[in-house]
């Protein structure tokens, strides 16, 4: 597996910021309450680590080791700042249901995280393609959640799309009577669905190394060697 | 990132590192204020017209653009009225004219009363004294039960929770029966979310009964005024 697909990998599954770094919960609990916004806060997340990423690879060597961290915050609230305006400004209608995540995505430890464990140290090719990949992660993760959460609360699936396509309308999945179930939708549900996802994701993980374990006493080789522990 | 350490050997002392540290911190400071003041003035002018446009829309849809002919966004005063409005800072009113004539106003307020914290409504009132419409500018309540008070939101489309006050005047309601069935009112509440429907109610009543008590005073100041409570 080449570097980049390492990289791309570790992102979207075996590093992933949610189900495995656990980090970057605090936007992730308040706004995943339905699908559509969890997928637009997923989607301004992942232009904002890209392009943190992207800046402070293209600047780390002018930035000293003791006061790195400042810089990447400044860097990374001036960039915040500056999409916020870009979108209001060029997208407004996207920037309507996006605008109010996007200030949000500075509270999200994530996007410092990436800068100072990835971007730091590495190429620009390599960490902006880490932004993406953290970024994708983190999007499919929270849209999942929402999806959930929206169906358990609700009853409903993408309710609220129309103010993306204005075309569209959300579906209604259980019965229209279904009373709802208030906790989903709160943040105790948010903890009760991230512990479920986590459990998920490590139980598929285990299946993966007992099945490669069984390979290996059979005396196969296996598949590939990314699968690791 | 052995730079510093390079420059520290080259030349003594740590106050020197302190002061070069200092002043790349300013740099990148100066550098990235600049980036954001320069995006600033680059979009102001498309941000604020769509804020021009947006806020059209949303008066759109209290008042139809059918009932004025006047510059609405231009026919503004401003108001302080302590409590009833709900709002501490002043607040735009707008007046609505058809052939000079007083049709509507358009008052933004809030209802301090949700269940979690404020409401804030856009309320357009007819000269006549019926409420044309009630809209949720902003809220927090709780999403899936609280939230049908934003039509958007609300579960049913055809006939959402917030036009039931449209049209209504305290002719129709009296000003006693303004408030929720549960508080022996006049209005629907939506199960286990009474308190949404309670604040929006009672707020929008409150509003109503300050508008036209001052109804013509408001007509009658000139435009970009102030109108405080107590003022002649």
């Amino acid at each position: 597996m080449s570097a980049y697909k390492e990289i791309a990998w570790n992102g979207i599954w075996k590093q992933n910021t949610i189900l495995v770094q656990v980090l970057g919960l605090c936007p992730l609990l308040a706004v995943s309450t339905n699908f559509v916004n969890a997928v637009s806060l997923g989607l301004a997340t992942v232009i904002v680590m890209l392009l943190s990423n992207l800046a402070i690879s293209a600047l780390r060597a002018l930035i000293p080791y003791e006061i790195r961290i400042p810089v990447f915050i400044l860097i990374i609230a001036a960039l915040v700042t500056v999409i916020d305006l870009a979108f209001n400004a060029f997208l407004h209608d996207l920037y309507l249901v996006l605008g109010i995540f996007i200030p949000l995505i500075v509270t999200n430890c994530i996007v410092l995280a990436r800068v100072e464990a990835f971007a730091a140290k590495n190429g620009l090719r390599a960490s902006t393609l880490d932004g993406l990949a953290m970024g994708v992660g983190f999007v499919w993760v929270i849209g999942l959640f929402g999806a959930v959460r929206e169906l358990i609360g609700q009853g409903t699936l993408f309710s609220g799309i129309e103010m993306i396509f204005p075309g569209l309308s959300g579906l209604q999945i259980l019965p229209l009577d279904y009373p709802g179930f208030l906790i989903a939708m709160l943040p105790p549900g948010a903890f009760f669905v991230l512990g479920l996802l986590i459990a998920g994701r490590n139980w598929l993980d285990a299946r993966a190394n007992q099945r490669l374990r069984d390979r290996r006493s059979h005396g196969q080789p296996p598949e590939t060697t990314s699968v690791a522990t | 990132m052995s730079e510093p350490l390079e420059f520290a050997a080259r030349d003594s002392g740590p106050a020197r590192i302190a002061m070069r540290t200092a002043a790349i911190m300013l740099v990148f400071t100066l550098v990235f204020t600049a980036l954001m003041a320069g995006t600033y003035s680059a979009t102001a002018p498309l941000v604020a017209a769509s804020a021009k446009k947006e806020k059209l829309a949303l008066i759109g849809e209290v008042l139809p653009f059918a009932l004025y002919d006047n510059a609405l966004l231009d026919d503004w005063i401003e108001v302080l009225s302590g409590q009833e409005l709900g709002v501490n800072d002043a607040t735009r009113l707008y007046r609505a004219r058809r052939n000079g004539q007083p049709a509507a106003l358009v008052v933004e307020a809030a209802a301090a009363d949700g269940y979690s914290g404020r409401i804030g409504l856009l309320l357009a009132v007819k000269a006549s004294g019926e409420l044309l419409a009630v809209r949720v500018t902003e809220h927090k309540e709780t999403p899936g039960l609280g939230d049908y008070i934003n039509p958007r939101k609300d579960r049913n489309k055809s006939r959402p929770w917030i036009t039931q006050f449209s049209n209504l005047g305290f002719d129709s309601v009296p000003r006693e029966r303004w408030r929720v069935k549960k508080d022996g009112g006049h209005f629907d509440q939506r199960a286990g979310a009474t308190i949404s429907a309670r604040a929006v109610t009672n707020a929008s009543g409150r509003v109503l009964a300050w508008v036209m008590k001052r109804r013509d005073k408001l007509f009658d100041l000139p435009a970009h005024s102030r109108f405080e409570e107590g003022t002649p």
